[in-house]
């Protein structure tokens, strides 16, 4: 029997822009209903919708009922019934959704008070039976706490706590792992199984991450353009998409089970839902358009088997059995001539030796004292080859950001040597350093901060050319918008006129702009939407080739930096923990964390992502000002609890350095861990197309 | 190529169209004007003592039989160019002082703030009526530099603080990665980016500088009789607005045509300086 029936659900947000356009699906007790979409798409505005949360000028239209009552027309006294308790909301950003001035625990109570008759002792008494059932530890004295002193994972944790609080019928989750470390992501949406288990409610899930809705949603409805345009059983939809968005977005997602070869990207960018294009609204960017398509929107129709598709081709898809990698075309990419040379013949690029960067940790307003030490990057050493890319990986506040700047600087650093192209940083001379630069730029995370508003984006690339005396600007940088794929008429207009994926571009031309040899890439997909990312991926794989680059890539995404590294150095809490090549490391992981790490990261793909066996990590990371002491991961360690008394001592006693592993074999014996009993487990099972060979 | 489309921009912009077209208008007025009247500024007509505009003088008489039309026009004469430099020099120092201080950190913030505080203490007044007899008969340029130097401070913190800000965005980073150096980013990345709020303050200071330095006059400093000023006139005007209206309505409305063209090349300015505007 269906909790919440949504019947042609459509919203027009004032100057008459359809945000929601037509959006129908029920959801039952106890099911999970996924809904996918890139940013733009309409998801977040329905759950709002249903919850009656729009802002005053959106007009909604259509149906929502709740166990066969109406939602939508109703009083908002009456909606505030039927709020957080038949229907409860967890948000992606769990710390704008506490108030700040209050309690944990007297925020869940609260909860409870509101729609229950219960004295604000059981209340209390209440809420820490509920952050006892999410898992967070010492839940008595932790409901005494304030949202500050809660980690993100915490946070997200209490805030489901206080969603189930009053045992709701339904739980919408809008991204609610989003903001999260992988590890953290995999312990909350444990919880959130819990939390489903216990109450017994139906899961609206909301997320752009189709690793993370193939483990959980039992039916998937992707939305594009306000509009849902394939509905289905989750299998379904992930072994045999009918339409061919959802093949191109499933074809175009880096897996972190392998799989090489270029990534499928879908052309295009969303369209702006105040100018839809006639007919369907993915046309402009389909590799299956024919002529009918662009006359009208084709309607969700059933198919059977429970599923309805919005496309007039799906028959055709269905019986010639049509995958995303069929229909839409591959770009080629030229081989790389660097690498058929072996690595240790290959001049390094840059070379880091027992780098450290501390920080002072300061507390007073008049008289300034020193109460401590921040350890953001702790002896990290590692070097790249000519033509290589060399990924860092590891969860917020590992000290990969660190790292980064204090390559970029090329100042002397506090401890170690930064040896950037034969030349240490420590030694440069002021036109030294400059010349330096221009043989080592960087791409940002975020395409929008990393171009100046106010600037053109001709006068963008041109900045390095003029800062480092080059002539002849103009020619050079319509050649560098080219490369990139932007057009050179482009160069007149401002960077928020560009989507974000061309705006990454346009940062990446910035940064060839000077021919370097070494590009550092700090996150350059993480902010873009999954059908761009994987043409930002390719243009980078392709320029590497091309041009001969090394790349030093941060990333906290596995997925994308299986695809795209040679080699891969997993950091925690400031020092590396396992460090190898791609295939070595993430095949056979040696380090617990690196282990941990990877068997987090969910798979687009159902039937496998269920039957994983997960190693889940307990707690969060510790602060760097305060790191255990010998082997910095023994607190969260799986195997540090597995081990007898004696071993465990030389964990607590003794700091680990990363050893190269005995048994590291294969094409590339490059695999090295920093644990005193590594062993090598395989935790990502085998792709079909591993398999075959 | 920033130059080019700014200035593209800002020819496309009617607003600052209609604002350039006043400006030049009412500078032709204050400078050609006077050869169009009948009397000049320093005639006195002791027939007409107040009288009302008519076909002689067109904007009526003072109380001591001057012609309204010429002596206003004199007095715009000197209170465009006050405004506008005092607006120009105090702005711009705020935005150097404030980005300087904001972006460079350290001791160059502490030493330039530790200024901008004790100016902000200071009475302005009394530093004035200290300065004024040494400048007693000197070029009357100098009270623009003296009211500029008092009016600057508060902006350049709010300059200072927005900097700050600023100055960890990614294209600052950037920049300072592709080696260029810390002076040139401040032009070319900060003050750009803290357009919209320099011009609404210079255009602001205009009119406070004409207003401010009626103001001063009156203390014996700037401006003296029998030269007048706009804000001269305003402020003796304002006594009889009354009875002798156009004593008043013509200096000030003058100053409010003055205003509001230099506040619609403003708008103009921030439209074609700022990407986000579709006008």
């Amino acid at each position: 029997m269906s909790i919440l029936q949504v019947r042609d659900l459509t919203v027009t947000f004032p100057g008459g822009v359809q945000a929601v356009r037509g959006v129908s699906y029920e959801v039952s007790r106890g099911e999970v209903l996924g809904i996918v979409g890139e940013s733009g798409s309409g998801k977040s505005v329905t759950s709002l919708a249903v919850m009656g949360l729009l802002p005053p000028g959106a007009v909604v239209s259509g149906s929502v009922t709740l166990h066969g009552r109406e939602l939508i027309g109703v009083q908002e006294d009456e909606l505030t019934r039927v709020r957080g308790k038949s229907i409860s909301m967890i948000f992606q950003d769990p710390l704008s959704a506490f108030t700040p001035v209050y309690t944990i625990g007297a925020q869940i109570a609260e909860a409870v008070r509101v729609h229950q008759k219960t004295g604000k002792d059981k209340a209390a008494k209440r809420a820490v039976e509920l952050l006892d059932l999410v898992g967070i530890p010492h839940p008595d004295a932790r409901a005494r706490a304030f949202p500050h002193e809660f980690s993100g994972g915490m946070r997200q944790r209490a805030m489901i706590a206080m969603a189930i609080a009053n045992d709701p019928d339904l739980l919408i989750c809008d991204e609610p792992t989003t903001a999260l470390d992988v590890t953290i992501q995999a312990q909350v949406l444990e919880v959130l199984k819990t939390a489903q288990r216990e109450t017994g409610a139906g899961i609206v899930m909301i997320t752009h991450d189709l690793g993370v809705i193939a483990g959980m949603a039992d039916r998937v409805l992707v939305m594009y353009a306000g509009r849902p345009v394939e509905q289905g059983p989750v299998d379904e939809l992930y072994y045999r998409p009918r339409m061919p968005y959802t093949m191109g977005l499933l074809a175009s997602i880096p897996r972190v089970d392998g799989a090489e070869g270029p990534l499928v990207p879908i052309e295009g960018n969303p369209p702006s839902p105040a100018a839809l294009p006639p007919g369907c609204p993915f046309a402009p960017r389909c590799p299956m358009r024919i002529d009918v398509c662009d006359e009208e929107e084709p309607p969700l129709t059933a198919v059977g088997g429970g599923r309805h598709v919005a496309c007039v081709r799906s028959r055709e898809i269905e019986h010639k059995a049509l995958t995303g990698a069929d229909v839409y075309p591959l770009p080629v990419i030229p081989p790389s001539g660097a690498v058929r040379v072996p690595r240790e013949r290959r001049a390094t690029v840059l070379e880091l030796t027992d780098l450290v960067r501390h920080y002072p940790l300061m507390k007073g307003a008049v008289f300034k004292r020193r109460v401590g030490t921040v350890h953001a990057v702790d002896g990290v050493s590692f070097d790249i080859a000519e033509g290589e890319t060399l990924a860092l990986v590891g969860e917020s506040g590992c000290g990969k950001t660190t790292t980064l700047q204090q390559i970029m600087r090329l100042e002397p650093p506090q401890s170690g040597h930064v040896v950037v192209l034969g030349q240490d940083s420590a030694r440069l001379g002021k036109a030294e350093r400059k010349a330096l630069r221009g043989d080592l730029q960087i791409v940002f995370q975020d395409p929008m901060a990393a171009l100046d508003p106010r600037m053109p984006v001709g006068d963008v690339i041109a900045e390095p050319l003029r800062a480092h005396g080059r002539r002849n600007v103009a020619a050079r940088v319509a050649e560098l918008l080219e490369l990139v794929g932007l057009s050179p008429e482009h160069a007149e207009r401002y960077p928020q006129q560009f989507s974000g994926g061309q705006r990454q571009r346009i940062g990446i031309a910035r940064a060839l702009a000077l021919e370097p040899r070494l590009l550092v890439l700090d996150e350059p997909v993480s902010a873009l939407d999954v059908s761009i990312q994987a043409g930002i991926i390719n243009l980078l794989e392709e320029l590497k080739n091309t041009l001969g680059l090394s790349y030093l890539f941060v990333a906290h995404d596995l997925a994308v930096v299986r695809h795209l590294a040679d080699r891969v150095a997993v950091m925690y809490l400031g020092r590396i923990a396992e460090i190898g090549a791609v295939e070595n490391v993430y095949d056979r992981p040696a380090h617990p964390y690196t282990q941990a790490l990877l068997s987090a990261i969910p798979l687009p793909d159902p039937e496998r992502e269920r039957a994983r066996r997960r190693i889940l990590l307990q707690g969060d990371p510790p602060s760097p000002a305060d790191p255990p002491s010998g082997c910095r991961f023994r607190t969260r360690c799986p195997k540090f609890a597995r081990l007898g008394e004696a071993e465990r001592r030389r964990c607590v006693n003794e700091e680990p350095s990363v050893v190269r592993l005995a048994n590291a074999t294969g094409e590339r014996p490059d695999h090295g861990a920093a644990c005193h009993y590594a062993e090598e487990i395989e935790v990502i099972p085998a792709s079909d197309d591993q398999e075959e060979k | 190529m920033r130059s080019r489309v700014v200035l593209r921009r800002l020819l496309r912009n009617r607003q600052a169209r209609s604002g350039c077209l006043a400006l030049i208008l009412l500078v032709a007025l204050a400078y050609l004007g006077p050869y169009a009247g009948p009397y000049d500024w320093t005639d006195k007509d002791f027939l007409a003592f107040l009288s009302p505009p008519s076909a002689d003088h067109w904007w009526g008489t003072t109380s001591i039989g001057q012609d309204m039309y010429a002596v206003t026009l004199r007095g715009m004469q000197k209170s465009i160019v006050i405004g506008v430099l005092v607006a120009l020099i105090s702005t711009g120092l705020a935005a150097m002082v404030g980005a300087f201080a904001g972006y460079f950190g350290g001791w160059v913030d502490r030493l330039l703030m530790w200024g901008v505080d004790l100016l902000l203490v200071l009475p302005s007044f009394l530093i004035i009526a200290i300065i004024s007899p040494r400048l007693r008969g000197a070029s009357w340029l100098w009270f623009v530099v003296l009211l500029a130097a008092f009016t600057w401070m508060i902006t350049s913190r709010v300059v200072r603080s927005m900097t700050l800000s600023l100055r960890e965005r990614e294209y600052v980073l950037a920049a300072a990665y592709m080696g260029i150096p810390r002076w040139k980013i401040i032009f070319r990345h900060i003050v750009p980016n803290l357009a919209s709020l320099l011009i609404i303050d210079a255009t602001l200071n205009v009119s406070a500088a004409i207003i401010g330095e009626a103001a001063l006059s009156f203390f014996g400093f700037g401006i003296q009789p029998p030269d007048v000023s706009l804000g001269t006139l305003i402020a003796e005007g304002s006594r009889n607005a009354t009875g002798y209206p156009w004593l008043f309505a013509f200096p000030a409305g003058l100053l409010v045509v003055l205003v509001l063209s230099v506040n619609l090349i403003g708008d103009g300015l921030r439209d074609a300086l700022d990407p986000g505007s579709t006008s």
